[in-house]
């Protein structure tokens, strides 16, 4: 095996101290991220997920995409449900689900947000 | 923006070269009402002139008890008075019927100059000729006029022709890759939502099937009342509700009788043959 790079190792070390980020923050960050994430997918300019999704809370949902429930269970992958928000056409070329992150319809921290209050359901 | 206009021209161009060796408008047709026959089992081919409520059940019963007293019918009645004021350049330009009864045969293509002439392009080329100011595309008078002169159609089933030259499958072709092209930021077509998701509720509308979809216009719409001036505020083109429906998808719209509008209603219409017209549809 070649010894790692410089540049290599430099970018490790921000992956690891990411990592560990991502270890301590969620406690104190996914509260709000979950009540975050709520609002824009509730709120008809940003995701408007209502239009298409029955979402527990949410009221006069519309019934094109299927109802939101047991999502961990159903996405134990985190990007795979990430990739299904960002651009839905990658699975079904012909998918009603605007592509949010594709098309910059919604930010990438808001998608962030959004999975993790999806997540929740 | 520029990136989905790209994408869209990309997709377009390829459904284009694919489809265009064999453009069948007949097949098409044939292919669509089996589609929603099977989709909507039990419904009859001229349930489909009532667009929503042709499909469900629920929202039928609102707009049944709505029709017993049309709001639309004041401002049809302004529309004749309208029509009768003009009706000596219609004698000269539409011949005999002056534009009445006629409806169902439109758009047309127009053999001598290869474009397609819509209904309410024929009204306002006709005004010009004979001297008179032609009226705004969209909405007000030339949708009311229009409106009334539809409803001398009423019964008569709508049969749109697409004949075999090169020029006129080419509109065809033109109008039925807007149809079925996804667009604008939210990445949707007229046939996700009106052929893949027809009958399906978004939020609290319930989307109407494309079969059948024209048959009723210029169409009289709650909405457009409460924003609009007087009996004829009311009605739209179907220019207009294309505007509308590309806006949704925050898409730019196309001008009124733009040519790709044109090529679109040529479409669309021909999809909706034998079906009766029924003008003007009252929807909310
Ligand atoms: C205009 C319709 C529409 C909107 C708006 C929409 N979706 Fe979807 N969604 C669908 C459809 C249809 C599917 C079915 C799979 C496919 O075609 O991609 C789907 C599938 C999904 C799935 C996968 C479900 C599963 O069990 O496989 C998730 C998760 C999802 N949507 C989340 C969202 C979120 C979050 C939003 C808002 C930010 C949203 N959707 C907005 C139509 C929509
Ligand atoms: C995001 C979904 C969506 C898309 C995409 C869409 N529409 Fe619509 N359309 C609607 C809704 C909702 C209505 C109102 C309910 C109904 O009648 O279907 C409507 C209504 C219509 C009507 C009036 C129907 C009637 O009975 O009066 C026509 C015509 C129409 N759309 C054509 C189109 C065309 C053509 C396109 C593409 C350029 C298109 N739509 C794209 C959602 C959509």
């Amino acid at each position: 095996m070649r010894k790692p790079t410089r540049s290599n190792l430099a970018s490790s070390a921000v992956a690891a101290v990411l990592a560990c980020m991502t270890l301590i923050m969620p406690i104190s960050a996914s509260a709000d991220a979950v009540e975050d994430g709520k609002k824009i997918a509730f709120d008809r300019k940003k995701g408007n997920c209502l239009a298409c999704h029955a979402i527990a809370g949410g009221s006069m949902p519309g019934n094109i995409g299927p109802p939101l429930v047991a999502m961990k269970a159903r996405f134990p992958d985190k990007a795979k449900l990430r990739a299904q928000i960002w651009d839905a056409t990658a699975k079904n070329a012909n998918s009603m689900m605007p592509p949010f992150g594709k098309h910059k319809i919604i930010s990438e921290k808001e998608i962030d947000k959004v999975v993790e209050f999806i997540l929740t359901l | 923006m520029k990136k989905f206009i790209i994408a869209i021209t990309a997709l377009g161009l390829l459904g284009g070269a694919v489809a265009h060796a064999k453009t069948n408008p007949a097949k098409d047709l044939k292919d669509v009402r089996a589609y929603f026959f099977k989709k909507f089992p039990g419904v009859p081919l001229q349930e489909y002139a009532n667009g929503i409520y042709g499909v469900n059940a629920g929202r039928r019963v609102e707009w049944e008890s709505t029709m017993e007293f049309p709001p639309s019918e004041p401002g049809v009645d302004a529309g004749k008075a309208l029509y009768n004021k003009y009706k000596g350049a219609f004698a000269k330009c539409f011949g005999n019927g002056a534009g009445k009864g006629m409806r169902q045969n439109y758009p047309k293509y127009d053999a001598k100059t290869g474009d397609i002439v819509t209904f309410e392009g024929a009204i306002n080329s006709c005004l010009k000729k004979n001297g008179q100011k032609p009226l705004g595309w969209k909405k007000g008078k030339l949708a009311a006029m229009s409106a009334y002169m539809a409803s001398t159609s009423n019964g008569k089933a709508i049969n749109v022709k697409v004949p075999n030259n090169k020029k006129a499958l080419a509109w065809y072709e033109r109008g039925k890759k807007h149809f079925y092209a996804k667009r604008g930021q939210l990445n949707l077509s007229c046939a996700n939502c009106h052929i893949g998701s027809a009958g399906g509720q978004i939020r609290g509308n319930i989307l109407s099937p494309a079969l059948g979809q024209v048959s009723h216009f210029p169409v009289y719409r709650k909405k457009w009342e409460s924003g609009g001036k007087g009996v004829m505020g009311g009605f739209g083109t179907l220019h207009r509700r294309y505007g509308g429906c590309n806006k949704q998808v925050r898409a730019k719209p196309f001008k009124a009788q733009s040519d790709e509008y044109k090529a679109l209603e040529y479409f669309h219409t021909y999809m909706s043959n034998g079906i009766k017209v029924n003008a003007p549809g009252v929807r909310q």
